[in-house]
């Protein structure tokens, strides 16, 4: 079996007496949509800061491409090709969307201690930029500072801004969140366009978006991952139901 | 270029008046007026300077003063020491400034926020300690520089009005560079990591190398003022470094307008001019430099060039 392109291997991350990441191990093969669900504080997002590098882990290790990433700054692994989304939208907001991708295509063309040049005038940087906007459907709204953006244009925008990093793999925290019913629909079919391109971790609450999208889903309860499997399987997975919908109900549910 | 502007017509005038000042200082026969456009233009430079980690970088300096004194010395001392060439002395105080900035800034910059300032203001004190305790250059007393720089017969800085043009095409040559910098890859980079630092790494970039660069290229621009200084008041001493002199250029560039290509210009006539207007009239000036400052940063949010800017607004 060829190597996954990223590999989790007994992760484990302490907050004091809480064990934030019990022995996290998954794989994620390439040209996969590997989702991580879980309810709220199951430790989606401690494990996501993990795979970036914004957090480092007590023991275990993550590889990227057969290469170990576990202790590299997030600035490495990104030009490993590793890019992500925030949570909770990050953003350059005094910038315009198009420069906004523009700086991520030029972290990986080239040296950016240049000093003299106008680099918005750097053609291929504008076009790289331009063809990620493209991508999201922004291209519109290219010259528009990000804090005019809706909330919808924004979470687009984040995603253009990974994707102008040209990753391997893409890091979605939910993507999804707050974003309208319509709005969803949008981010969905783009998902749905975009994971034949790259391979995608996707964190996400969306129950519906999520078995939609993912060959595989991961579902970690209390750091610890308790079922790991295609969608199918996952539906049918009793602990599953028993931590999402409580141990009361399937106790009922069997009795 | 974009259309007309109220701010772009009074920088304009502003500039096109520092152009022709010893015109009218030699026909008013008024030196006076001279000497202090000197100063002002000096300090101006400093405060571009400053506006170039401050404005653009976000890193909120508390200690930029110290450039002020090394520069200064490096041409002071070197002039004590009968090395009196200007091509070593502006060299000198240019490295020396580099070298202080680079390692004040790679200890600063593992910092943020509040931290930040502290740190780079108890550096600038140490220097400002450290000079006082230069026995042999004077000490506290501070030391004459009895030879301006001498730049073998090219320009000669004894002549007050060479020297003013000197210090001005140092200024003009400052934010012509700043304006590169500001719109070059690397600039981008360095108010990339202001607005938003996590994002930046998260794309790829390693904060703290850009910021430290900017740290540096800002802290030899300063040195370069530093060393006019020196010429320009024949004199240095640890006082140049003390932190209220600091604290004076942040005011300059707060009150012109932080991030303003000529926002500390702005900030640096009207502060300067202030000061020498209200000191005339009355010894408790700061009274009333005081609350007027307040005021500006209050309600003119962007400075003097954010208040110029909202004129076009209507």
């Amino acid at each position: 079996m060829a190597e996954p392109l990223l590999r989790v291997e007994k992760l484990v991350r302490r907050f004091g007496g809480i064990i934030a990441t019990d022995n996290v191990s998954l794989d994620v093969a390439a040209g996969e949509l590997h989702a991580i669900i879980g309810p709220n504080g199951a430790g989606k997002t401690t494990l996501i800061s993990q795979l970036t590098g914004h957090l480092a882990p007590n023991s275990g290790s993550v590889s990227l491409g057969g290469r170990d990433i576990t202790y590299l700054p997030a600035y490495r692994r990104c030009a490993l090709g590793l890019a992500r989304s925030f949570q909770i939208t990050s953003l350059l907001f005094d910038f315009t969307a198009a420069d906004n991708v523009a700086l991520a295509a030029q972290a990986h063309a080239g040296t950016s201690f240049r000093f003299f040049a106008n680099a918005r005038k750097e053609k291929g940087l504008r076009d790289a930029a331009h063809a990620a906007l493209d991508r999201v459907g922004l291209l519109h709204r290219a010259d528009v500072v990000v804090s005019r953006l809706s909330h919808g244009e924004r979470r687009e925008l984040e995603l253009a801004v990974a994707l102008a990093s040209k990753p391997k793999l893409l890091l979605l925290d939910e993507p999804m969140a707050g974003l309208g019913v319509t709005e969803s629909q949008r981010m969905v079919n783009l998902l749905q366009e975009l994971r034949k391109e790259v391979s995608i971790v996707l964190v996400e609450h969306d129950m519906p978006a999520v078995f939609a999208l993912a060959d595989r889903i991961t579902v970690l309860v209390y750091g610890r991952v308790i079922a790991s499997g295609d969608p199918a399987a996952i539906r049918g997975n009793d602990d599953v139901k028993r931590a999402y919908l409580g141990d009361q109900h399937v106790v009922t549910h069997h009795g | 270029m974009k259309a007309f502007t109220v701010s772009k017509a009074v920088t304009a005038l502003m500039l096109a008046g520092l152009v022709l000042l010893p015109l009218y200082s030699q026909a008013s026969g008024n030196i006076f007026i001279l000497t202090l456009f000197t100063r002002v233009v000096i300090l101006a430079l400093a405060a571009a300077s400053l506006n170039l980690i401050m404005g653009y970088g976000g890193m909120m300096s508390f200690g930029h003063a110290a450039y002020l004194g090394i520069g200064g010395y490096a041409v002071g001392i070197l002039a004590q020491e009968g090395v009196g060439s200007g091509f070593i002395q502006f060299p000198v105080a240019l490295a020396a400034s580099a070298l202080y900035a680079l390692v004040i800034g790679a200890l600063s910059l593992r910092t943020r926020g509040v931290y930040f300032i502290m740190i780079t203001l108890a550096f600038a004190q140490m220097a400002y300690y450290v000079a006082s305790g230069l026995a042999r250059y004077g000490g506290d007393d501070g030391l004459t520089v009895y030879k301006r720089s001498d730049f073998s017969g090219l320009i000669n800085l004894g002549n007050r009005v060479q020297f003013y043009y000197l210090c001005l095409a140092c200024l003009f040559g400052v934010i012509f560079l700043i304006w590169r910098i500001a719109n070059s890859r690397f600039g981008l980079v360095v108010q990339g990591l202001r607005s938003n630092e996590q994002r930046m790494q998260a794309i790829g970039f390693p904060a703290k190398r850009y910021q430290l660069v900017c740290f540096v290229i800002s802290g030899m621009m300063c040195g370069l003022a530093g060393a006019l200084l020196a010429n320009n008041t024949d004199f240095i001493s640890p006082a140049v470094m003390y932190w209220t002199r600091s604290g004076d250029l942040m005011v300059m560039v707060i009150l012109g307008g932080m991030g303003a290509l000529f926002g500390p210009v702005m900030g640096a006539v009207v502060y300067l001019l202030l000061e020498e207007f209200l000191s005339q009239l009355t010894e408790y000036w700061a009274l009333i430099m005081g609350p007027l400052l307040l005021l500006i940063v209050l309600f003119g949010r962007g400075g003097i060039m954010g208040l110029l800017g909202r004129f076009n607004r209507g």
